[in-house]
């Protein structure tokens, strides 16, 4: 049984926003086991990035607590920078402009006192080699460089902390088809090669499906679905990830699913339904939906559900007439 | 070699860093680079004129001539003597330095205050920025020249009084921009990567906030050099700028309004003269900020 | 039939340090009335500065050449005048980002009214009354209460459904949809898709949709151009396309995209990335250093186009 390396107990995070509280994740809960990758889906707004920001104490955390081999992370979470890192989502964003790539990667190691001097500009080279750059753009400067050389930089960055958990937010989102394909695989060589465990962001079910041993479905702060990931594509429970799943436009061969169209929009997190905030825009919802907050309950083995229609029972929950 | 693990082989146009690219902007841009040229012509010679000037002529900005006041230009003199016989022309260059002195300095005290303030405010936020933000906001209201003059006439008046009254008077406007750049940049994602990285906050705001806001602090810097030197231009004339028996361009003007009727030369000559320099440093500050706009750096 | 547009030889050129920059090239294509033609391309493809072409809006100092011909009209011969009479009555456009694509300072009913007065000639009563039509139609739930509020006052799939009612207003011939689905949450996208789909099979609106996305592709176009580096890849039916891609690039495409659940070997990756079209050499196919199937031939000559089968073309020397 592989050790659990990241536990996350009851977390939450809230905004106060004029006069009101935004839920961002509002009571969040699961363990990543070493060499695990746990997939974070969601649509925008759900709070997935928060959540990320909060592992990492880049976002005060309203309650609750985030463990890495079992000892808490405090607010102030230096001691831990050596073992847990993060990719991020804008390759245009996440350089600083002013630094060239060579002080962008070594950063970690000087300022979390890995290296000594000398040996600084090696390990520099050998993280850019790792991650496919070319060692003689070391002196350059971000905006040389192109989406994905960029979120390159952005990596081996993350990997001169040496760490054994990445927490990566949509980390090939704003990239191109043919260079998605390519991030997705060096992270994953880099992932067998280094043994890192990642939890992995993104509002694309293909790239989640493929990357992920496990998926979370997140909405409106909270986890509805949990799941291995081939089961989670193959035979989704909760009504809200049959609609991600089946709004997945089929191409070429796949057969088509059914398509099961959502009404209405995403209610804001300033003032979420009462009881299963998925209610307003469930096909299945019922009166009794509004009046207690579903629990997410194991329904099958590692499958688990937060719905008050599905249980272990009754798995597939049946239509509204 | 997989493509997987193949470098990525791109063809890198010439070398640009944000520093190469705003130098080729300003480059560009006609006015500004003769108005720097203007700018380091003046400092180059405020420098070195005094001295050549008493290598050549003999005589110092405060030599007294009595037996040639007030006279016309010649060879020896070319802007002529004032109402002791002293050197115009060794007054101007030197009125230009410590003007141009008056100017950098205060406003580097200025840029050091202003900076400081600005970028904890900005930084840290919350209750602290209110607080300090408010405290500006109140020196604000003060009139600064009124502020100077108090101070130069209650104290003994020195050059570092003046540097240091001047200074702590204009530091406002930059802790305002400064802040307001903290302020957008600290949540960007670098800056997240940086804290990620493990650098301090102090480490922050020096390595990462800060030179991203360079471009507009140094606009803002080339402009409030001119504005220091006319303030002590005006506090001359009042008879409280630097004290003699060293002379600034403000007073040689104040000087020069005095024997405005016998021999204008006096005045005009370095009334001009801060013209040209007031013009040439606006016009450079104009050039700066064009070249050194923040969204610089193309994305591609 | 008259084709509704017709496309020959459409080039873009622009101005860059190195000489001319041609971001689109040789591009040539048809839509009937009422077909939905879908072009989809990486960043760099040239596929947006088609679309600006089309409307002639190709921004300073790109210059356009060929032959664009809406209706039987020459388009590239009109003047500005008459391109705005066209423009937003019989060809509008649907853009990627409905937050800066709305006016944040007018109602919603406003910016619909604003082309329906100018093309239709309608009074500020008439307008009113069109717009708030328009917006039940596009399903804004209490519509005439809701056609005073502001942009900001709507989620971003209620925007994008303003945008396309705004393009609808004057039942136009065809619709150009830029990336129109972007930047919506993918429950949001279907239903945006589907009521485009709707709208148009009611007024028989031919539809150029743009997009990166190839499953959008898949499911909203009867046929499709795939573009890069400026000019048309491949050119099929959409389901043909699918079924039997040609073209290396396509193939590399599709190969491309990761299928949820399949974890059998790496991901098939494209080396490289997309080119920039100031530096490629012209007579070369643009695709050639990319491409597994490249022989010497591509690097050294300009591919033709070619018939693959059915109306079915593929620019390329191997296939």
């Amino acid at each position: 049984m592989p050790e659990t390396l990241l536990s996350v107990r009851d977390l939450k995070v809230h905004f106060p926003s004029r006069g009101a509280l935004v839920r961002a994740v509002d009571g969040v809960s699961f363990d990543i086991a070493a060499g695990e990758t746990l997939g974070l889906l969601g649509e925008s707004g759900c709070g997935k990035t928060t959540l990320g920001r909060a592992i990492l104490r880049l976002q005060r955390a309203t309650s609750g607590e985030v463990l890495y081999r079992g000892r808490r992370i405090p607010e102030d979470a230096r001691p831990f920078r050596r073992h847990i890192q993060m990719i991020f989502q804008d390759p245009y964003a996440s350089l600083d402009p002013r630094m060239t790539v060579e002080s962008i990667i070594a950063e970690p190691i000087r300022a979390l006192g890995i290296a000594h001097n000398g040996g600084t500009r090696l390990r520099v080279e050998h993280m850019m080699e790792m991650v496919g750059l070319s060692k003689r753009f070391a002196s350059r400067y971000p905006h040389e460089f192109s989406g994905g050389q960029r979120q390159r930089i952005g990596i081996a960055r993350a990997l001169a902390a040496e760490p054994d958990f990445i927490v990566a937010d949509e980390p090939i989102s704003a990239l191109d088809v043919s260079i998605q394909a390519q991030i997705l695989n060096l992270l994953e060589r880099l992932r067998d090669q280094l043994k890192l465990s990642y939890l992995f962001i993104s509002h694309d079910l293909r790239a989640v499906g493929r990357i992920a041993d496990r998926i979370a479905v997140m909405y409106l702060g909270e986890i509805v679905e949990l799941a291995p990931a081939a089961t989670l594509y193959a035979r989704p429970l909760m009504p809200y990830t049959k609609a991600l799943t089946s709004a997945l436009p089929a191409i070429g061969a796949a057969a088509a699913r059914k398509r099961m169209v959502l009404t209405g929009d995403v209610p804001s997190p300033l003032s979420p339904p009462s009881g299963c905030r998925f209610r307003t825009r469930c096909p299945y919802a019922v009166a009794e939906c509004a009046e207690s907050k579903p629990l997410l309950v194991e329904i099958e083995r590692g499958h688990w559900a937060a719905c008050s229609r599905i249980s272990p029972e009754r798995p597939e929950i049946e239509a509204v007439h | 070699m997989s493509p997987a693990m193949a470098p990525d082989d791109f063809r890198l146009e010439e070398r640009s860093s944000p520093w190469r690219d705003a130098w080729r902007r300003f480059d560009r841009n006609r006015a500004a680079v003769v108005s720097g040229c203007i700018v380091a012509a003046i400092i180059l010679v405020s420098l070195a004129g005094p001295w050549l000037v008493r290598q050549y002529n003999g005589f110092e900005y405060d030599t007294l001539g009595l037996d040639n006041r007030l006279a016309d230009p010649t060879l020896l003199h070319p802007f002529g003597t004032d109402t002791l016989g002293r050197d115009l022309l060794a007054r101007v260059l030197y009125g230009c330095r410590i003007s141009l002195m008056v100017g950098f300095v205060s406003t580097l005290i200025s840029l050091v205050i202003g900076v400081s303030y600005g970028s904890v405010a900005g930084y840290f936020g919350g209750r602290l920025d209110e607080i300090m933000m408010r405290a500006v906001d109140i020196f604000y209201a003060l009139p600064d020249i009124l502020l100077v003059v108090i101070l130069m006439a209650l104290f003994d008046r020195s050059l570092g009084l003046l540097f240091l009254a001047l200074g702590a008077t204009s530091w406002l406007t930059t802790a305002r921009i400064v802040r307001g750049q903290v302020l957008s940049l600290k949540h960007e994602q670098f800056v997240d990567a940086a804290r990620c990285a493990g650098v301090s906050d102090g480490g922050i705001i020096l390595r990462h906030l800060l030179p991203n806001t360079i471009g507009p602090i140094i606009v803002y810097a080339t402009l409030t050099i001119p504005s220091i030197i006319l303030a002590e231009a005006f506090l001359s004339f009042l008879g409280l700028g630097v004290p003699p028996p060293a002379s600034s361009l403000g007073v040689l003007a104040s000087e020069g309004a005095e024997a405005i009727s016998v021999h204008p030369v006096l005045l005009i000559v370095p009334a001009v003269l801060m013209g040209i320099m007031l013009m040439a440093l606006n016009f450079l500050g104009d050039g700066l900020r064009d070249a050194l706009d923040p969204r610089a750096g193309r994305t591609q | 039939m008259r084709p509704l547009l017709s496309v020959r030889d459409l080039q873009v050129t622009f101005p860059s340090n190195r000489g001319p920059s041609r971001v689109v090239q040789g591009v040539s294509f048809e839509v009937a009335e009422g077909e939905a033609l879908g072009i989809v391309g990486e960043s760099g493809s040239g596929k947006s500065i088609t679309s600006l072409a089309l409307l002639g809006m190709v921004p300073k100092p790109g210059a356009v050449d060929g032959d664009i011909l809406f209706e039987g009209r020459d388009m590239r011969s009109l003047g500005e005048k008459d391109l705005r009479a066209i423009r937003g009555s019989k060809l509008s456009m649907i853009f990627q980002d409905p937050m800066t694509s709305l006016n944040p300072f007018l109602p919603v009913w406003v910016q619909i009214a604003e082309v329906t007065r100018e093309h239709l000639g309608h009074s500020r009563a008439q307008a009113r009354d069109h717009a708030v039509h328009m917006l039940e139609t596009v399903g804004i739930p209490d519509a005439g209460a809701r056609a005073s509020q502001y942009p900001h006052q709507f989620s971003g799939g209620m925007r994008q459904r303003v945008m396309i009612a705004i393009s609808l207003a004057c039942k136009p011939r065809l619709l150009i949809a830029d990336e129109p689905t972007t930047a919506l949450d993918v429950t949001i996208q279907a239903q945006i898709l589907d009521l485009l789909r709707e709208r148009r099979r009611d007024s028989r609106a031919a539809l150029i949709l743009i997009t990166h996305d190839l499953g959008i592709i898949a499911e909203n176009a009867d046929r499709v151009l795939v573009m890069y580096a400026g000019r048309i890849m491949e050119s099929a039916p959409a389901a043909e396309l699918f079924r039997n891609p040609q073209n290396p690039y396509t193939r590399a495409l599709l190969r491309c995209i990761p299928e949820a659940g399949r974890r059998d070997g790496p991901l098939f990756q494209i080396a490289g990335q997309p080119p920039d079209v100031s530096a490629l050499p012209p007579n070369q196919c643009p695709f050639a250093d990319r491409c597994l199937e490249a022989v010497d031939r591509c690097r050294r000559e300009h591919p033709p186009y070619h018939r693959v089968g059915e109306d079915h073309w593929s620019l390329c020397w191997v296939r």
